[in-house]
């Protein structure tokens, strides 16, 4: 495999990165931990019907909630309104107790990880690179982020490869996404948000991803939301899970109360298909 | 024969060539500076890409000649407006008129590119650098100016290479470049010339047009091992081409001329005289006849060469015609006074003269302007790219009360044949152009006196006025040439046969002046 030298000029100069009233960032990362509050979150585009409607809920410190909902449900949306990429029209989000509003947007940003789907890596920058961005942004020592980008190699399992010098083309999709995963996770978050960040990848490699970002959310103790339209990755990665329909949240609750007490028909629907898939493989099996 | 062209072709070309690097360099460079900005501003802000990018296309439609000549009057009038009001004024001829110029042309490439590869980028990379936590300008200059680069690269390849070409058209402003062999060999009918000038610039824009592709493939394929190869390539074209100029040290002294082969054989004889007296010399070949004289008053030039009449009727104003004794004298003094330039006359008239085919002339029994007048209304008359907006066609025509038909303009080679293939009547005729001889001219009288005398003159700048060296070399020159000689010298330029070039005349005419 060949490997593309780094160029520097590509790279982050640390002096502009850290004339960005550090101290003050970190300071403020450091008091935060990972409860996160919708408050009667709306968001509507111009006169047109509310694409979030009055969206309340309370995610704890360490907890993994799946929000789920069909495309066009709002999920995405409300997600963007954690960090700021999109701003509510009505309502708060707090984190720890604090309206996120109340801060420099950049600066909350630094303190989230933030995976998308499929794209998201920077196709110019190494794969070091791509996940050396914020710690650059944040001043961190040069060593310091070489450290941390093998630690975090490592931790979503690309340590034994000389990966880092490669550009994301080079990658498999899977990579890209593990990848993805250890840029969001570089700066030490305590709140992880994920943008269907398995929709794209192939069946097989999907579940063992999910199955190993569910014990990277264990081992550091984060607080995850992760947006999906798939409600078995739902039911295996998740604490609780929040349904949402046309912009309205229609139940959060555990796995086990939400297959137990559906609160309508559509959250039923929702859950029978997994159910039925399961029904029908198990039958098949047996007549093997 | 042919090889003497080109050795005199090649002879120019470090000098040529390095003026002609220069100004396109520094064009592009101040065109990045002004465009790359404009197109990020207009990036960021959508009500003003509607306006940036059509004022760069309407500047786009103006000819390159056009807009390169537009800039010497507004650069005058800013000059004498920052003179008035700071006390300094600037050169309004050649460099600055001919970079701010390309510039501008090579703005449009650059802006519709930057614009188009910034906008075209994947909103979903754009949202990433956000999340990431990148303030708007970080994640300008760390993802979205890199993933555009292969593009805006792309915009400004295009320029490089407009600019390399239009750059040619930067000569008749007072610009050395390799327009120079262009215009020069346009105006002595010199083919080779003008052929070794259009692949001189040819081969400079391919080169830099393959390193700039080399550049942006470099960038597109994220390859920094071209992108350094391909920038170190135009540096070292670059930094050849420009060697030569840094030869020149100390006082150079400029001759300029304008635009026909009477000019460049004069010029060629004025610089010889120059060197072999021991001064630095350079030309300024190819100037407007206005251009000229003012690049003269303001110092972009030392030295031109004028005609009496010339001076009298678009400088002074004057209209009368106090014969051409009278004329040299008040004109001499009137420089003297006003611009403190010193006058040498080198003693023939080379006038305006409306000629005519002598076998037409003498069927309808034309012999002077009075009796053209009579026949006017049915006949084109062709003319240079002056004389038909210059005072003097004014008071002729008030004078004879002329009403032609049809005028055509000319370069003023092709005016002769035209008259003589018919294609036109009469034209407005130089007195001293070889060809009235060679294509059987008949020069018609001018009784009312209505042209002023056109006595040849070597005008020297206020600042070599008293330069005792300068007037020791072009002394011998004073009254030494007479009409039949220099009508002999032009048509050694002009004819096809034998052609010399004006180089070659001016050493025959050296030699002429001794005997």
């Amino acid at each position: 495999m060949t490997t593309i030298p780094r160029c520097s000029a590509w790279r982050i100069p640390p002096s502009r990165a850290a004339n960005s009233s550090l101290g003050n960032r970190r300071r403020l990362a450091q008091k935060w931990g990972g409860m996160i509050e919708l408050e009667n979150l709306t968001k509507r585009y111009g006169d047109a019907t509310p694409v979030v409607r009055d969206v309340s809920l309370r995610v704890d410190d360490g907890e993994f909630l799946v929000l789920i909902g069909e495309s066009g449900s709002g999920k995405t949306t409300t997600l963007n309104m954690i960090n700021r990429l999109a701003e509510p029209t009505g309502g708060r989000v707090l984190i720890d107790g604090a309206d996120v509003r109340s801060g420099d947007p950049v600066t909350l940003r630094r303190q989230i990880g933030f995976v998308f789907q499929e794209i998201g890596l920077f196709p110019h920058m190494t794969v070091g690179e791509n996940i050396a961005v914020t710690p650059r942004l944040l001043g961190w020592p040069e060593d310091g982020i070489a450290a941390r980008v093998r630690e975090l190699l490592s931790l979503v399992q690309l340590g034994s490869t000389d990966i880092a010098n490669r550009l994301p083309a080079q990658l498999s999709g899977g990579q890209r996404q593990r990848v993805g995963v250890a840029r969001a996770l570089a700066a030490r978050p305590k709140i992880m948000l994920m943008d269907e960040p398995f929709g794209a990848l192939d069946a097989l490699i999907r579940d063992e991803l999910a199955a190993d970002y569910r014990a990277i959310h264990d081992k550091l103790g984060l607080t995850t939301i992760l947006v999906t339209h798939d409600m078995t990755e739902a039911f295996l990665l998740a604490d609780r899970i929040a349904v949402m329909r046309e912009g309205v949240l229609l139940q959060i609750a555990t796995p086990k109360e939400l297959a137990a007490a559906p609160a309508n028909n559509f959250v039923r629907r929702m859950i029978e298909i997994p159910r039925r898939r399961a029904e029908k493989l198990a039958a098949t099996m047996q007549n093997a | 024969m042919t090889g003497n062209l080109f050795s005199a072709g090649f002879a120019n070309l470090p000098d040529y060539l390095g003026q002609h690097v220069l100004v396109s360099v520094c064009a592009i460079l101040l065109g990045l500076l002004v465009s790359l900005p404009l197109a990020i501003a207009a990036y960021r802000l959508a009500w003003l890409r509607g306006p940036a990018l059509a004022v760069a296309s309407v500047v786009q439609t103006i000819p390159g000649l056009a807009l390169l000549a537009l800039f010497y009057p507004l650069l005058v009038i800013i000059s004498a407006f920052t003179t008035d009001m700071f006390g300094f004024g600037f050169r309004a001829l050649g460099f600055l008129p001919a970079v701010l110029a390309l510039a501008l042309y090579s703005m449009l490439p650059v802006l519709r590119n930057t614009i188009v590869g910034l906008t075209g980028l994947d909103p979903a990379i754009i949202r990433a650098a956000r999340a990431t936590g990148m303030t708007p300008w970080q994640s300008l200059w760390l993802v979205e100016l890199p993933l555009a680069a292969p593009v805006i690269m792309a915009g400004i390849r295009t320029a490089a290479v407009w600019v390399i070409g239009t750059a040619t058209l930067s000569t008749p402003i007072g610009q050395t470049s390799l327009g120079n062999y262009i215009f020069t060999g346009l105006q002595t009918e010199n083919w080779v010339l003008v052929l070794f000038g259009c692949v001189a610039a040819a081969v400079l824009a391919l080169v830099i047009d393959r390193l700039l592709a080399l550049a942006e493939t470099g960038l597109a394929v994220r390859s920094p091992a071209r992108l350094w190869g391909a920038l170190a390539g135009i540096a070292m074209v670059v930094g050849v081409s420009l060697f030569p100029l840094f030869g020149h040290a100390g006082d150079t002294v400029t001759v300029g001329t304008k635009s026909f082969d009477e000019q460049y054989i004069l010029g060629s004889l004025i610089q010889k005289r120059l060197n072999a007296a021991g001064f630095a010399s350079a030309r300024r070949d190819g100037l407007g006849s206005t251009v000229a004289f003012h690049a003269l008053t303001n110092g972009d030039i030392d030295i031109s060469i004028d005609y009496t009449g010339t001076i009298w009727a678009n400088e002074m104003k004057r209209t009368d015609q106090p014969g051409r004794t009278a004329v040299m004298v008040q004109m001499t003094a009137w420089l003297e006074k006003t611009y403190g330039i010193r006058v040498l006359s080198l003693g023939f008239e080379n006038a305006y003269a409306v000629a005519m085919r002598r076998d037409r002339a003498d069927a309808l029994h034309i012999a002077t302007l009075a009796d053209l007048a009579a026949h006017a209304g049915g006949m084109t008359i062709g003319g240079d790219y002056e004389i038909f907006s210059r005072p003097e066609w004014r008071a002729v025509t008030a004078a004879y009360g002329f009403k032609f038909a049809k005028q055509r303009q000319y370069q003023s080679d092709f005016m002769y044949r035209a008259v003589a293939s018919s294609d036109v009547d009469a034209i407005t005729a130089f007195s001293s152009d070889g060809r009235i001889a060679e294509y059987d001219l008949k020069l018609l009288g001018d009784p009312k006196g209505a042209f002023p005398p056109y006595d040849t003159v070597v005008l020297i700048s206020a600042k070599h006025a008293h330069d005792e060296k300068l007037l020791a070399a072009l002394k011998p020159l004073s009254g030494a040439i007479d009409l039949k000689t220099m009508q002999q010298a032009n048509l050694m330029v002009d004819r096809e046969k034998d052609k010399r070039t004006p180089e070659e005349t001016a050493d025959w005419l050296a030699a002429q002046i001794k005997r």
